[in-house]
């Protein structure tokens, strides 16, 4: 009996302490760019397993299966860009409900097969001209749209596969035909609103 | 002015303004007649609301993020990807701020205008003629074909659509280049739905086994009024033949899926219980849209299309042209439409090529499929999705979804029997439309043409492979 009150008062004093981990743990402050960065990782990492794992295994390696823009009509896989695209367009949607969380993200290039891809704004022109040129670095700035502020972050995107490098150079629409795998193809643009 | 007359002369202003206030905001809040309220006569769309304004306008003191989901309520589903190459989501990145400030693509109404008949078009759009410029004002950068070409011309007929533009990106016009105008042995899909009703996760397979019925399995109670037309009828069904008794349209389930009470004539609750896919398309269009409003029937005197004046008051359900027990959908397929619509293009019908085809795959002389009635065209035998993993060829009961503009009619109508350069031609003559098609197209749409030009210079820019062009 003598045990049980030290060992209940030591677990309500554990249960406390977690819980307050637990609540500072949350509302831990994460920089906009640590943020920014962390987004891309993941947006990257998945962009890079679909493109070599699905698209270059079944379409070159494969020989399965073709990938296309009109997708639906040619029964094939869908692009990576347009992968991409449609999960900023269900994020978007998807963060209209949650008030906390307000981000989005783009795929550009300054060689775009889309024109409608090509950098519109001047943090887009500078940032995918510094990604381009600056091999491995990333562009950071601010910028106002709508009059809104915002934090944006420009990431290299480069061709991970052979598929990436044959269609864009192929393609009859692209602006540029000797890209090489390896190469900077385009960026990835996340922009997050921030107080002026 | 003595103080006493101010005071009262206030006093009566002030009661005045009082009863005025609550006399409008009982209109806002009650049943005020809607015609007092209108603030202009409503679209060809939505001109059988005009007796309930509360269809659109969901909360009298809402704004425009009101009437913006009573739109999406309504149409949201058919403007989703793949339909819509303009979705929303495509504007909401701030990238676009500077577009959207010029035009607000983000809202309906910025194309869809409502209670303003002096700017709208006769498709119904009140679409500003610069729409299309603000994003695309280089697009003769990339197709040396559109140089010259006004921004206003965009929309014409056969060339791009806004949202529905599946029959006309130049990939898809590409692949169809030298079309037959008439494709030899033309036909529609068949229907599915007997094929995969297993499958409908929706169908109550517990209530209705997939199981021939006789005469003898009738369930309809003591004292219901079957003659024997209505018995040889459903057993001349494919209803009988299917397993669906007496019981399972004239008690439907309540909401707790007890039967209800036998009733005589049931509504389309009752058929909507398998057909689920069917009442919700019927329903979106202008034949259904008052029921699925929670009004009372259309009645073609509330039509703008010329009807026929013996038929003014006849409410339009599923059994309207269904007809009751024998379910006739060849009757429903001409018959139900010609018994009503008085139109220049239907009166046309019979003596039109496809009516002869009607006729002939009537008495058998060639593929029942290969017939063209006005449901073939207006209602066309669609894929649709019944879920996420799974979709079946059904009729679209929505019979506004392709008519405006009528090149969305193309791919799930025209192209089973016609190429596609002979359907925009004849998609694009009124005339020839107003005679339902008897003749040929007097006039050309160079949309087939300037895919052509684009063709060539792409090959050339590919080093003559087209590979490119349709995937890698």
């Amino acid at each position: 009996m003598k045990l049980r009150k030290p060992l209940l008062i030591t677990g309500a004093a554990l249960l406390a302490s977690a819980g307050t981990v637990a609540t500072a743990a949350s509302d831990a402050q994460v920089s906009v760019k640590a943020m920014a960065d962390a987004l891309h990782l993941v947006m990257d990492s998945d962009r890079t397993i679909y493109t070599r794992k699905i698209v270059n295994r079944l379409v070159k390696k494969e020989k399965v299966i073709k990938a296309s823009e009109h997708f639906e009509d040619d029964k094939a896989l869908v692009l990576p860009a347009q992968m991409f695209r449609f999960g900023a367009e269900l994020v978007q949607k998807r963060a209209e409900k949650l008030p906390d969380v307000n981000f989005s993200y783009s795929l550009q290039s300054l060689w775009p097969i889309n024109k409608q891809n090509a950098p519109k704004t001047e943090a887009e022109k500078t940032g995918l001209k510094y990604v381009a040129e600056n091999k491995g670095k990333n562009y950071y700035t601010t910028e106002e749209l709508g009059g809104q502020k915002y934090f944006t972050a420009v990431y290299a995107d480069t061709g991970v596969a052979p598929v990436c490098v044959a269609c864009h150079n192929a393609h009859p629409d692209t602006p540029k035909k000797d890209f090489k795998l390896g190469d900077v193809m385009g960026g990835v643009v996340i922009r997050i609103p921030v107080e002026s | 002015m003595r103080k006493r007359t101010k005071i009262i002369l206030w006093g009566v202003w002030l009661v005045g303004s009082l009863a005025f206030a609550g006399y409008l905001l009982s209109m806002l809040y009650g049943k005020a007649d809607p015609a007092l309220m209108m603030p202009g006569p409503l679209s060809d769309g939505h001109h059988q609301l005009a007796d309930d304004c509360a269809a659109c306008h969901v909360n009298p003191l809402g704004g425009g993020e009101v009437l913006q989901q009573a739109c999406v309520d309504c149409h949201g589903d058919v403007r989703k990807k793949p339909f819509d190459s303009h979705p929303a989501a495509k504007f909401k990145d701030p990238r676009n701020a500077p577009q959207l400030a010029k035009i607000d693509a983000l809202h309906c109404v910025t194309c869809h205008t409502e209670h303003k008949p002096e700017i709208i078009a006769k498709n119904g759009l009140s679409q500003p003629k610069d729409l299309c410029v603000h994003c695309h004002a280089d697009v003769a950068d990339d197709r040396p074909s559109h140089v010259g070409m006004e921004f206003a011309t965009c929309t014409s007929s056969g060339c791009h659509n806004f949202h529905d533009n599946r029959a006309l990106y130049t990939n898809f016009l590409v692949k169809h280049l030298h079309e037959d105008p008439i494709k030899a042995d033309g036909t529609v899909p068949a229907r599915e739905f007997a094929g995969v009703v297993g499958e409908i996760m929706t169908y109550p397979h517990d209530r209705f086994p997939v199981q021939a019925l006789t005469a003898g399995d009738m369930d309809a109670p003591t004292g219901a009024a079957v003659t024997p037309g209505i018995r040889r009828d459903w057993l001349e069904t494919r209803h009988a033949q299917a397993g669906v008794n007496c019981t399972a349209c004239h008690m439907p389930p309540d909401a707790s899926g007890t039967p209800m009470a036998w009733t005589d004539k049931p509504g389309t609750a009752g058929c909507a219980q398998c057909h689920d896919l069917e009442v919700k398309r019927f329903g979106q269009g202008k034949h259904g849209m008052r029921i699925a409003a929670g009004l009372s029937p259309m009645t073609p005197d509330q039509a703008r299309l010329p009807m026929k004046p013996d038929v003014a008051h006849a409410q339009l359900t599923c059994l309207s042209c269904h007809g009751a027990h024998r379910f006739d959908v060849v009757k429903a397929a001409v018959e139900a439409c010609t018994g009503c619509h008085d139109d220049q293009h239907t009166l046309a019908f019979e003596n039109s090529p496809h009516g002869a085809l009607w006729r002939k795959a009537q008495a058998g002389e060639i593929d029942g499929d290969a017939g063209v009635s006005c449901a073939t065209c207006h209602m066309p035998r669609v894929d649709f999705d019944v879920n996420d993993w799974m979709s079946r060829v059904m009729v679209d009961h929505n019979q506004s979804a392709s008519l405006s503009p009528n090149s969305k009619m193309i791919r799930p109508a025209c192209l089973h029997c016609h190429g596609l350069g002979f359907s925009l031609d004849a998609l694009a003559d009124q005339a020839l439309i107003d005679r339902n098609f008897n003749g040929q197209p007097k006039v050309h749409v160079d949309t087939m043409d300037l895919a052509e030009q684009d063709q060539k210079r792409r090959r050339a820019n590919a080093g003559g492979d087209d590979a490119g062009m349709f995937g890698f």
